[in-house]
């Protein structure tokens, strides 16, 4: 029983002890702390939330391209709201009367998670609306402006690139509690990206309410009173002109166009086409069931979420294996006679002279000789199993970017596939393929799947001759430094020695005599590297990919173009990855290539993509 | 029954209950009675308030006057078996009444299950725990006691009521009475105490100050040699303390311990330590120091994995209110309007309130959920400090009652029953209370007898009454 005793005991002190720290609280909030202290004639505070400006995006020259103006939020606090005309307030915001009574309804039955709280009740009206409603406000206890930025799109270009900002639902709040209804975030693109930047910080101010609710005067003149802070303005990387000139490039074709300056991993241009028009973006509500719907997908950003195999782009990669792993010199010359043949396969190619040897290879882009290197570097004696080769041509392969996420900083960003050996155990069994299995591989089709971001990384790397920066659209700024990731060199696994060596190809590619296959791309003043790739489509016409950069020396911009169902690499993305770089180092575009350029604007290849209609 | 034995019932426990019940009413209607007049209305609280009162004096007469008392421990295992379905149920075709997902709707009834199983745990715990073999020693008899208090808790979380939950906790209160080692209980204060210390200091700092504790429970369980453990601990605690200087000085050159943060190289060289003593200590026998290294290792162990429970197991909404209860952040706009808003309430009453249907703050609906969960603040901004102590003391008037009568009674039954009861009420006064002035982050629970609502009155209307009546059989 003494335990027992005890134990009574020590629940009692405990309680009472428990009640004791509620009583001491209580005494400190009530009686010693000032803070909480109202008197009766002013009892009552009003928060009224202070929205700060969104930083603004600008782009690498000091163009906005995403600014702010004012706008007026119509907010309603449903505990004021005292009879109305109803009609007159629906002929002033241009409303339907049962919208009213279905939101008047709604504020009933949610009264008590209400209480005070005001609520949205029409966003961004018109300011001839508000000066109306402002004549009348009088008529409507419980109403009110509230000043709003909404965005501003001063420059017509990079739509898919900026994204839109819409107001934030329940489930966004659910994941971010630090937001309120009513509060916008960026939903898409840099507005999303960046948005702990843009936002800003919400402030407010408070007003005292009389005994009858009326609102008085600002609390203690303001002294308690929070000021919003206005959002970081963002700088990108983006040379917005060049950014309307490639979607001018790219208007009515399916694909994605991307420039990289190499020595920096700054993206200049990301076009993804067809995308969304910036005069869109602002009312992106009134739009997004058009967007959505669209069979073309204008919000899909191909230039990150698209992986395609790259074509005849690739076989540069096998050279360089090549070269690095011994098995290849730039002199090593193969024959070809309209393909490759061995046993009953046959690897097509088109009519140039024979034998090659590797320069000429890349400027005629011969599709036997990459057959011949490829085969080489997976047949390989020094590695045991064409197995541990094939992994070994992965891995050089992954350092290049390829088949992984390059990190960049723009969002939904893909990572493209690279086939393994476990998918080539499912496909032929196990161990039970060789380098002729996997041939397609050589020349940049079969399981390959690189966006044109990654393309464009490839080129970059090429400009810096075995080197990149992660691709980035955010510029380093004091007020928004950049990851210190993207500073940082990525070397391949290939010295950068027998870069200089594939250089030269691409140099002869655009620059060389007779069966070089981008000579289209060769510009007045301008000596630029490049490779065209025809990618095979068994659905339609084949995909024109381009990659190039110029100058061949100290090399300023970097471009890769990828347009779907262009047909052969020097018929589209050639002149208008070209024209590109024409546009970026030589401001203009020669006269004796104005032609080219009203054949690109003017073209139209949209009838030839398959799209699935809704 | 004889009409004269009605005179022996408790009349302290009923006069308290009419009182705080009838109390409660005021607030509800003066925090609610402004709607009526307002743009958005249709039904008053407070009228519905009064029908649930008036019913549930009717259950309360017929608790005392019909029911058997030898009723309930025979109904205990079917009553808590039904409880268990309807919790289940609700867990997946339950109702969202107000933000909570807690209700059950069959037909035109709608209630919430989690406020009767406290009853139907409380009468399965005293049945079991009054068998006259039962004891904690026996492994099977806890394993059997935990799960009865498990399943309801489980099932409460299933629908995310975590507040609710919380409140079975309770119930180990109970358990320590019937004969619960008293370092469970210990160890779960110190757990919570840990818990907030690390989230608000250095991780250093909080290890001495977890040190200081375990020293001075040492100290107070061994008591021929307090001093002495005192002495070494304050010791400890002085070089710990000073452990920075020394590193300071050391990591010049050595780049192996400059690698890693002090409270690294404390841990390592304490927990073995700490380790060998409590193997030793349990060799020999000595349960005291076995115990001390042991809530140690585990103490440090938490130390070093709350910044992970609290980045990864908490909810973002229960991560925001702890942190804003902690001041870490501060957010009236936001997720600390509620506690901001009620304080302003509370804080604003003063010594004498500022009188009956007058409170500004409530009766204008600033504090969310006023006549439910936020009761305690009309209490606090129109009755003042003094009405507030005046509610204090009779929720502990109430305690102290049920508990020294519970210990008077012949059957074990209804002893722990009380118990039940009483730790119940204790965990929803003190868990309401705290979390309206800002000690507790914000729980949704009602406040007994005060808050509105039909179900919560309901079900302790039926706790308290049971237990009259059986105290009752020990009176007549």
């Amino acid at each position: 029983m003494a335990i027992s005793r005890d134990r009574r005991s020590a629940l009692i002190t405990m309680m009472v002890v428990a009640f004791i720290v509620i009583a001491i609280r209580l005494f400190s909030v009530q009686i010693l702390d000032k803070q909480y202290r109202i008197t009766a004639e002013n009892n009552a505070l009003k928060y009224t939330t202070r929205y700060p400006a969104r930083g603004r995006i600008i782009d690498r020259n000091g163009e906005i391209l995403v600014g702010n103006k004012l706008t007026y939020d119509i907010m309603v606090t449903p505990i004021d709201v005292r009879e109305f005309d109803t009609l007159e307030l629906c002929r002033i915001f241009d409303l339907d009367t049962s919208i009213v009574k279905e939101k008047f309804r709604e504020y009933r039955t949610y009264r008590t998670k209400i209480g005070y709280q005001t609520l949205t009740f029409k966003k961004q009206v018109s300011n001839e609306q508000y000066n109306m409603f402002i004549e009348k406000a009088f008529m409507f206890p419980g109403f009110t402006g509230m000043p709003r930025t909404s965005r501003t799109y001063p420059f017509n270009a990079g739509g898919n690139l900026l994204g839109y900002i819409s107001e934030v639902d329940a489930d966004y709040i659910k994941k971010h509690p630090e937001y309120r209804s009513g509060d916008y975030a960026g939903k898409t693109g840099m507005e999303e990206a960046y948005e702990k930047l843009l936002r800003g910080e919400k402030g407010y101010t408070i007003y005292l309410r009389d005994s009858r609710n009326r609102i008085m005067e600002p609390y203690a003149n303001g002294e308690y009173d929070k000021l919003a802070v206005p959002g970081t303005d963002v700088v990108t990387t983006i040379d917005a002109h060049l950014q309307a000139y490639g979607e001018q490039l790219m208007k009515n074709k399916v694909g994605s166009l991307v420039a990289i300056e190499p020595s920096t991993g700054e993206v200049l241009t990301m076009v993804s086409s067809p995308g969304i028009n910036v005069e869109q973006l602002a009312e992106i509500s009134k739009y997004y069931r058009d967007i959505v719907t669209d069979p073309y997908k204008p919000m899909f950003n191909r230039a990150v979420m698209s992986p395609q195999p790259p074509g005849s782009v690739f076989k540069l990669v096998n050279g360089l294996i090549g070269l690095q792993e011994g098995v290849l010199t730039p002199q090593t010359q193969y024959p070809c006679h309209r393909g490759y043949v061995i046993g009953n396969l046959r690897v097509g190619c088109h009519n140039h002279s024979s034998p090659l040897n590797m320069y000429q290879s890349i400027m005629m882009s011969c599709n036997a000789y990459y057959c011949y290197v490829f085969r080489s570097i997976i047949d390989n004696p020094k590695y045991g199993s064409v197995r541990e080769a094939f992994n070994k041509w992965k891995a050089y392969t992954e350092s290049f970017g390829f088949g992984k996420k390059l990190g960049t900083d723009i969002p939904s960003e893909q990572a493209g596939t690279m086939p393994t050996a476990e998918r080539y155990d499912k496909l032929h069994g196990k161990n039970r393929w060789k380098s002729i299995s996997i041939i397609s591989l050589s020349i940049g089709q079969g399981e390959i799947g690189c966006t044109p971001m990654h393309i464009a990384n490839f080129a970059a790397t090429l400009a810096n001759r075995g080197y990149y920066y992660i691709p980035h659209i955010q510029k380093d700024t004091p007020e928004a430094p950049i990851n210190s990731s993207f500073k940082e060199r990525h070397y391949t696994m290939v010295d950068t020695s027998y870069f200089t060596e594939v250089v030269k190809g691409m140099y002869m590619a655009i620059n060389g005599e007779a069966g070089a296959t981008a000579r289209i791309a060769k510009i007045p003043g301008v000596i630029a590297c490049g490779k065209t790739g025809t990618a095979q489509n068994p659905h339609g016409d084949d995909h024109s990919v381009f990659i190039c950069f110029a100058p061949m020396d100290n090399p300023r911009i970097a471009v890769a173009a990828y347009v779907e169902n262009g047909g052969f690499g020097a018929t589209w993305a050639a002149p208008i990855a070209s024209l590109l770089v024409e546009k970026y180092l030589n401001g203009k575009i020669a006269p004796e290539r104005a032609y080219l350029e009203q054949r690109v604007t003017e073209g139209n290849l949209m009838y030839k993509v398959k799209v699935k209609k809704r | 029954m004889q009409p004269a034995t009605y005179r022996k019932l408790d009349w302290v426990l009923i006069g308290t209950y009419l009182f705080l019940v009838l109390f409660g009413w005021m607030n509800i209607y003066s925090s609610s009675s402004m709607d009526s007049g307002s743009l958005l209305d249709f039904k008053t609280k407070y009228g519905m308030h009064l029908i649930w009162i008036a019913s549930s004096f009717l259950i309360a007469t017929l608790i005392i006057t019909v029911i058997s008392p030898k009723l309930y421990s025979s109904i205990s295992w079917p009553f808590y078996f039904v409880m268990a379905l309807l919790l289940l149920a609700v867990a997946f075709v339950g109702v969202e009444v107000n933000g909570s997902k807690s209700w059950l709707e069959i037909g035109p009834i709608r209630f919430q299950p989690a406020e009767f199983s406290k009853i139907s745990t409380s009468l399965l715990l005293a049945y079991i725990m009054s068998k006259y073999d039962f004891s904690f020693k026996s492994k099977r008899d806890v394993i059997k006691v935990v799960l009865v208090l498990l399943i309801p808790m489980v099932f409460i979380l299933l629908e995310k009521e975590t507040g609710s939950a919380l409140v079975y906790m309770g119930f180990l209160l109970v358990f320590f009475r019937e004969g619960m080692s008293g370092w469970v209980l210990g160890l779960g204060a110190i757990c919570i105490l840990l818990f907030i210390i690390t989230l608000l200091l250095p991780t250093l700092t909080t290890m001495l100050i977890f040190i200081g504790i375990l020293a001075a429970i040492w100290a107070f369980y061994a008591k021929h040699n307090g001093v002495l453990v005192l002495f070494f601990a304050g010791l400890l605690i002085l070089l710990l303390a000073f452990a920075p200087r020394l590193y300071e000085t050391l990591s010049d050159g050595s780049m192996f311990i400059a690698k890693y943060p002090v409270e690294i190289w404390v841990a390592a060289i304490t927990i073995p330590l700490a380790l060998f003593f409590a193997i030793r200590a349990y060799m020999r026998g000595n349960k005291t120091i076995r115990n001390v290294m042991a809530g140690y290792i585990l103490g440090v162990a938490m130390i070093f994995s709350v910044q992970f429970i609290f980045d990864n197991i908490l909810q973002d909404h229960q991560r925001a209110r702890i942190e804003v209860l902690l001041g870490i952040r501060d957010d009236p706009m936001g997720v600390g309007y509620n506690v901001h808003q009620s304080l302003i309430a509370i804080g604003s009453g003063g010594l004498f309130g500022k009188g009956y249907l007058n409170g500004t703050q409530t009766r204008f609906n600033f504090v969310p959920e006023q006549s439910t969960d936020f009761i305690f603040c009309t209490v606090g901004e129109e009755w003042g400090f003094i009405g507030a102590i005046v509610v204090l003391a009779a929720y502990l008037v109430m305690l102290i009652r049920l508990i020294n009568s519970a210990e008077k009674q012949n059957d074990r039954f209804t002893r722990i029953f009380g118990y039940c009861v009483a730790s119940c009420l204790f965990m929803h006064v003190l868990i309401n209370i705290s979390m309206t002035i800002g000690l507790m982050p914000v729980i949704g629970i009602p406040l007994p007898f005060l808050s509105y609502g039909g179900s919560s009155l309901w079900a302790f209307t039926i706790l308290l009454f049971i237990y009259i009546r059986m105290d009752l059989e020990k009176r007549k």
